[in-house]
């Protein structure tokens, strides 16, 4: 998308300015992200969110590379030779679908421990310990 | 996409944080058919936008909505900011010696998947070469994921079935040493 | 239950075949077009929890309820495993496909047939399971 007529050849390998590597800078912004949330925040459902978040963004990592300049979908049609590569893709979808269900099993997580604690902020959870001991 | 995740990270109303959930994978759906990824772009539209917000959903239901707003001391905010930062930056260099976008000659290209491509049609028979590729080639692989998403329902179903321990009244230990007393 | 939101309701009585056939369409179509037991499974989940949604959990459990869907999701990866074994019964290695029939490529077809329908009953039997679970929680 980036790179067309010629300009491929051109450019540098270690090019600050390639726009070769747009798409990993961007998986490693988004990845950071759902990092910081993960580290900084207490609730216990915006972490997940955040994880959700690092999860996509290493999904958009995988499917990236494995496209390929001028391919299509990897479907089999008359007149279309080059495709991206399929590995990737069955890789990723199938860990959507696990991602979805780790998701729950951490939801129920929550759920329980709200039952159990009443709040889902970490630092009340660690108040209550204390006091407890 | 960059712009709701931020927003995720600056909202405080859970509720508003689910639903920018449920746009950043729509999002992604979107950048997955760009990639010509139509198979994962299918899953992450089905299961990221609808199964997972309302899940994200049913949980809110039954606990709480508002983040609590906290006063928070500034190392508190620095400090994950500038581990952030530092392991970005690591990955940052790391990709220098990455393969450029949509390179054909990219490592990951050279190996298993020229052969799926170019055999497949004769080997399996299957147009799709993805879904030739996750049940035939595959397979087992696919049948370990299947059992991870039967595991992770039987945990669900151990942790939210069964009674609530709370409502039903437990004896406590000092009631109990009473009980032992009367008899 | 008192008739409430009739829009909704006719809506989702309207829309719940089309979902249905939509999510079988993926299923079986899934060789030839992007799809697949993953996607058909989520697909087909997404309309009964559209039912709970706007009927009730109290109703959704009348038409699916809640133990078939537990041993539907065993019965997933049953057959997923059968599979294999089967394969394995007729002269070949576990997961291959190509003694299911008399030729290799049809046995292939098969073989992915079955194996697609095996990962599609379990994940839609998850997912509706692990929404009534949530949903039911809260009473």
């Amino acid at each position: 998308m980036f790179l067309q007529d010629g300009g491929a050849k051109t450019v540098q390998y270690l090019d600050f300015l390639s726009p070769g590597l747009y798409n990993y800078w961007i998986v490693i912004f988004l990845m950071m992200v759902g990092f910081y949330i993960v580290i900084s925040r207490g609730n216990l459902v915006k972490k997940l969110v955040g994880l959700n978040i690092f999860q996509t963004s290493v999904f958009v990592l995988y499917i990236s590379m494995g496209k390929v300049e001028g391919g299509t979908a990897p479907i089999f049609g008359e007149g279309f030779n080059t495709f991206s590569n399929p590995l990737p893709h069955v890789l990723i979808l199938t860990a959507i679908v696990v991602g979805i269900a780790t998701t729950a099993l951490g939801l129920s997580l929550v759920v329980r421990i709200r039952e159990e604690y009443g709040t889902i902020e970490e630092e009340d959870i660690h108040a209550q310990e204390d006091e407890s001991l | 996409m960059a712009v709701t995740a931020i927003s995720i990270v600056r909202m405080k109303n859970l509720f508003a944080v689910v639903m920018m959930g449920g746009i950043y994978s729509l999002l992604s759906a979107l950048i997955f058919v760009n990639l010509d990824a139509v198979d994962v772009a299918f899953t992450e539209a089905s299961v990221g936008a609808g199964i997972s917000t309302v899940l994200m959903l049913g949980t809110l239901a039954l606990t709480s909505r508002e983040e609590k707003q906290e006063k928070k001391s500034s190392h508190k905010i620095w400090l994950p900011l500038a581990v952030c930062i530092a392991t970005g930056a690591a990955l940052v260099y790391g990709t220098l010696d990455m393969p450029l976008y949509g390179d054909p000659n990219a490592p990951i290209h050279q190996h298993v998947a020229p052969r799926y491509l170019t055999e497949s049609i004769d080997e399996v028979g299957m147009p799709n070469v993805v879904t030739s590729v996750l049940a035939s080639y595959r397979g087992f692989d696919t049948l370990g994921e299947t059992t991870v998403v039967f595991t992770a329902v039987v945990g669900v179903l151990i942790l939210l079935t069964g009674r609530r321990r709370r409502e039903k009244h437990e004896p406590t230990l000092e009631e109990l040493e009473e009980q032992e007393d009367e008899v | 239950m008192i008739q409430r939101k009739p829009i909704l309701r006719v809506t989702s009585k309207v829309f719940m075949p089309f979902i249905l056939l939509y999510a079988l369409y993926v299923q079986f179509h899934g060789d030839f077009g992007p799809g697949g037991g993953f996607q058909a499974g989520v697909i087909f989940g997404s309309s009964f929890i559209l039912y709970a949604l706007i009927f009730g959990l109290h109703d959704a459990k009348l038409v699916l309820p809640s133990a078939v869907l537990e041993i539907l999701s065993a019965l997933g990866v049953l057959v997923y495993a059968g599979t294999g074994v089967v394969s394995f019964f007729m002269g070949s290695n576990f997961l291959n496909y190509n003694a299911l029939a008399h030729d290799a490529l049809h046995g292939q077809h098969y073989g992915i047939l079955l194996v697609e329908l095996g990962v599609g009953i379990t994940v839609f039997s998850s997912m509706t399971l692990i929404f009534y679970v949530f949903a039911g929680r809260g009473r």
